[in-house]
């Protein structure tokens, strides 16, 4: 599963519920789609600028979206992305360490960063008339850092301790983290965002200088601006703050190491002492959206949610109504990725049920649902509810500039994220079960037990 | 992995500053007063560009009026509610509900229990009745008591292997004495499972009652609608509920608990008393706690722990104004080597304050990110709904949101440094540490 994580405390939700990572067509009585609202454009020095507009509230968000994520990382510099988002904050040529954050909050504003596999990305959150400032700020960070010994000591001892909080104080993530290093043999998804430890406490100035001198760049990067603002002033401003920033002629090609054909299933048991409720997790390699191309990923977005999406699906109508095997079951699929990604299935046995019982119990459900193939009334229902999505969405302005932003870092065009809804809709019955063939198949799956440190392993 | 109806009660940090009293301000937010036939009032911002409306009702009370012995009562109530109404069971309730893009959520914490519904304007009166199955015929059939009863339990056993769990329900033991605030409003696993349908049908009635009802609604439905549906979804509510639990007796003495947890991170839950949110110096704690501990990173305590010795990822403080007691508190986690130092800083930066106060430049500074920030809460219909919801049930007037502003600046250096003198207390700060901390024991007084 894709995870995102931040500098601050508040991090945004980016990979939250599964309709909020959707859009889709309006209803024909709605007076204006998201579509409507959205501007875009391209810098001369490359730079994209998407503007999503929202009268309501004099309020503006700033994100500036670099391509560049922790699937980016050299060999043996593990985290080195998310060290240098933290960096981000340190003196420029032009502004004290601290400065930025400091001036944004003394204009009444909020402002924080995420670092995930394929993006980072750094916003503000302002009213509408201090935009200007806040551009010129963030230009200035993408080219003028400057990083003292001091910083790097003193922030590597802080995401050492956001490991702390995150992972290693945490038997659920640490689990991840092993579930993910065993499904993927070649690709940098095996390994956590944050980073291995061992290879944080490495970590130097000149690690993250590279990546930022690597990375860090207009034709790099990619401007979302929502709120009340008028697109022609947004392109002003940016022409003025980020337009003069020269583009990097040297920009590697974005070409990752790819998987080979998978073709052992994987298992793996993690026990710690303070795990209370074990529970199977699986996982199997999935196709991602690519540009023009997103039947697939649609057809799994709705198989995720045909499965694991809550007390009507069919994982839950067999393994928490018609048995009583779980306490609780789900299915998670994001296509958003710039490689091949996993669909995700996850079973918490109910008081008296083994890890074995609550897996074959798994997979005699799947097996099932193979045989019996899509409830026509629930694939209309998770329709509608995507149709209606696009009614509720635009009441989050901030939630629109987010998928339009860690859309194009994956590599989409505007033209793929609004076509997205289109295809979800178009999706039918027949390609969800092909897809469902495609990819749960065990020879690309890992399943994982977490389980207590006193528990018996039950023979295979 | 948290059950997935029932949303941890005990709030991440972020989430309980947040919870630190809506003060909304927006100018342009333009709140009507509906008062149905049937006497119902509500508090309305008509917002008709996007075809849905957010609808928000709180019912004072929340976990807090468990009964003696029936600890988790409330709790597993509030889950239950869209576990089948009136002739749909559990299913066919969430196949309703999804064939009309409607979303409900119930909430409970230990002051209130909160629904917040939305739905499109084009099917709104199915919505709407739908709803009103849910709060009024819930079925609480015994099989889905029992699904819900062994999630909440699976959360409360996931709870007592959280350090930040284990840390805050040894704090509020420590501090509440025999009042409800003192338990996890969860139950235990003992007192969940001796729940029986009586129980859940004498908790719903407890809480679901017209005397201690706050209602907000923001979106494409105007004064006239909203009354007609509010007196179809809550006319039929009885007039009172279960009694209120009255103050609680706060008592918190300095000094240091440790609860030996092995995990590399130690969690450390600090906190002292606290100030009521009508008290005439609350503005200037709140202004004052900005500047020592409130979330962003130019507070002093990260400042100086974070920023400067990088001991910990996050640190902040914020007043709690509960209904029945006011504390103030604050959190820390670093390393077992590291958190004994983190502790050190904390009382230090405490007793600076205390001592020495603020500067002008820092009240300055707190001020103007506090009335900046302040219309970003106003952050689409179902935030502004709650805001609403939120006024009323502390009490604030209609105009609150144009006047809080200046309240705001009204707080002057004298105001804040002579609230730090009588607010902040080092030597009754006590800190609940979780973890396997070097150089820290609990002290005598415990």
């Amino acid at each position: 599963m894709l995870q995102t994580i931040a500098r601050g405390l508040a991090p945004l939700a980016l990979v939250a519920g599964l309709f909020s990572g959707l859009a889709a067509p309006a209803f024909a009585e709605a007076p204006a789609s998201v579509t409507d609202r959205v501007t875009d454009f391209m810098l001369d020095n490359g730079m994209q600028v998407v503007v999503v507009e929202d009268h309501r509230a004099p309020v503006v968000q700033q994100m500036v979206w670099y391509r560049a994520g922790s699937a980016d990382e050299p060999k043996g510099e593990s985290g080195v992305a998310h060290f240098l988002e933290h960096l981000m904050f340190k003196a420029t040529k032009n502004m004290a360490s601290g400065e930025l954050s400091a001036t944004v909050a003394a204009n009444g504003g909020e402002d924080n960063a995420f670092t995930s596999y394929d993006y980072t990305a750094y916003y503000q959150r302002v009213a509408a008339d201090r935009l200007e400032l806040m551009m010129k700020m963030e230009a200035d960070r993408m080219v003028n850092l400057i990083l003292s010994e001091d910083d790097i000591r003193t922030e590597r001892d802080v995401i050492l301790e956001e490991r702390n909080m995150r992972t290693d104080n945490n038997p659920r993530a640490l689990f991840g983290e092993q579930m993910n290093a065993a499904q993927y043999l070649n690709s940098r998804y095996g390994l956590p965002v944050i980073g291995w430890r061992h290879e944080m406490e490495e970590l130097s100035r000149a690690d993250a200088l590279d990546f930022y001198h690597t990375y860090y760049a207009p034709n790099d990067a990619i401007l979302v601006v929502s709120g009340d603002v008028d697109p022609a002033e947004v392109r002003r401003l940016a022409e003025t703050y980020y337009g003069v920033i020269p583009a990097n002629p040297n920009l590697p090609e974005r070409i990752r190491a790819q998987e080979p054909p998978q073709t052992a299933a994987r298992r793996l048991t993690y026990k710690d002492a303070r795990v209370a409720q074990p529970y199977v997790s699986r996982s199997y390699l999935a196709p991602e959206r690519d540009p023009g191309d997103q039947k697939k990923a649609a057809a799994l977005t709705l198989l995720a949610e045909m499965l694991g999406g809550g007390n009507t699906s069919y994982l839950a109508e067999k393994l928490q109504f018609d048995t009583q095997a779980a306490v609780w079951s789900n299915a998670y699929y994001s296509g958003t990725s710039v490689d091949r990604t996993t669909f995700d299935l996850v079973v918490v046995p109910a008081d008296g049920v083994n890890l074995e019982e609550a897996e074959a119990a798994l997979d005699k459900a799947l097996a099932d649902f193979m045989e019996r193939g899509v409830d026509m009334e629930q694939l209309e229902r998770i329709k509608m509810q995507l149709r209606a999505s696009q009614i509720y969405q635009q009441d989050n302005v901030d939630g629109i500039a987010n998928r339009y932003g860690s859309a194009l870092a994956v590599g989409l065009s505007v033209k793929d994220i609004q076509d997205w809804p289109e295809i979800l809709q178009s999706v039918t019955a027949d390609e969800i079960m092909e897809a469902a063939r495609d990819v749960l198949r065990p020879e690309s799956s890992v399943t994982g037990w977490l389980m207590r440190q006193d528990e018996e392993e039950v023979m295979q | 992995m948290n059950a997935p109806k029932m949303r941890p009660l005990i709030a991440a940090l972020a989430g309980l500053v947040a919870l630190l009293t809506a003060l909304p301000a927006l100018a342009e937010v333009k709140i009507q007063e509906v008062t149905t036939p049937k006497g119902i009032k509500a508090w309305l911002v008509e917002e008709h560009s996007i075809p849905f409306a957010a609808l928000e009702l709180r019912f004072k009370g929340g976990t807090s009026l468990d009964l003696p012995g029936k600890r988790g009562a409330t709790y597993l109530m509030s889950g239950l509610l869209e576990e089948g109404a009136a002739d749909l069971d559990a299913r066919a309730f969430a196949r309703a509900q999804e064939s009309l893009a409607a979303s409900f959520s119930y909430d409970v914490g230990d002051d209130a229990l909160s629904v917040s519904a939305r739905f499109l304007s084009e099917n709104r009166d199915e919505a709407v009745e739908l709803l009103r199955t849910s709060l009024m015929e819930p079925r609480f059939d015994q099989d889905a008591i029992d699904r819900v009863r062994a999630q909440v339990i699976s959360g409360i056993m996931s709870d007592a292997k959280d350090p930040r769990d284990i840390a805050a329900n040894a704090f509020t033991q420590m501090a509440y004495g025999e009042h409800p605030y003192a338990t996890d409003g969860k139950g235990t696993v003992e007192s969940v499972n001796a729940l029986t349908r009586d129980d859940i049908l004498a908790a719903h009635k407890g809480v679901f009652a017209r005397d201690r009802l706050y209602i907000g609604a923001v979106g494409d439905i105007t004064p006239e609608e909203l009354s007609t549906l509010l007196d179809n979804l809550l006319g039929d509510l009885p007039e009172t509920g279960a009694p209120f639990p009255g103050p609680a007796d706060v008592s918190i003495d300095g000094g240091v608990t440790v609860v030996p947890f092995d995990t590399p991170q130690s969690v450390a839950l600090f906190g002292q008393r606290g100030i009521e949110r009508d008290d005439d110096d609350f503005f200037a704690a709140y202004v004052m706690n900005q500047i020592l501990g409130a979330g962003g990173f130019e507070s002093r305590l990260m400042t100086e722990v974070r920023e400067k010795r990088g001991l910990t990822y996050g640190i902040y403080s914020y007043l709690n104004p509960k209904d029945w007691a006011a504390v103030y508190m604050g959190s820390v986690a670093s390393s077992n080597d590291k958190v004994a130092e983190a502790i050190k800083l904390v009382k230090e930066e405490w007793t600076r304050l205390r001592d020495d106060g603020v500067t002008e430049k820092e009240l300055e500074d707190a001020k103007t990110y506090l009335t900046g920030a302040y219309p970003l809460r106003f952050d689409g219909n179902g935030e502004i709904a709650s805001i609403l919801a939120g006024m009323q049930l502390q009490g604030l007037p209609i105009d609150y949101i144009a006047t809080r502003n200046d309240k705001v600046e009204a707080v002057t250096l004298d105001d804040v440094n002579r609230v730090a003198k009588e607010l902040l207390d080092p030597d009754h700060l006590h800190f609940v540490v979780v973890g396997k901390p070097d150089g820290l024991e609990s002290t005598a007084s415990n």
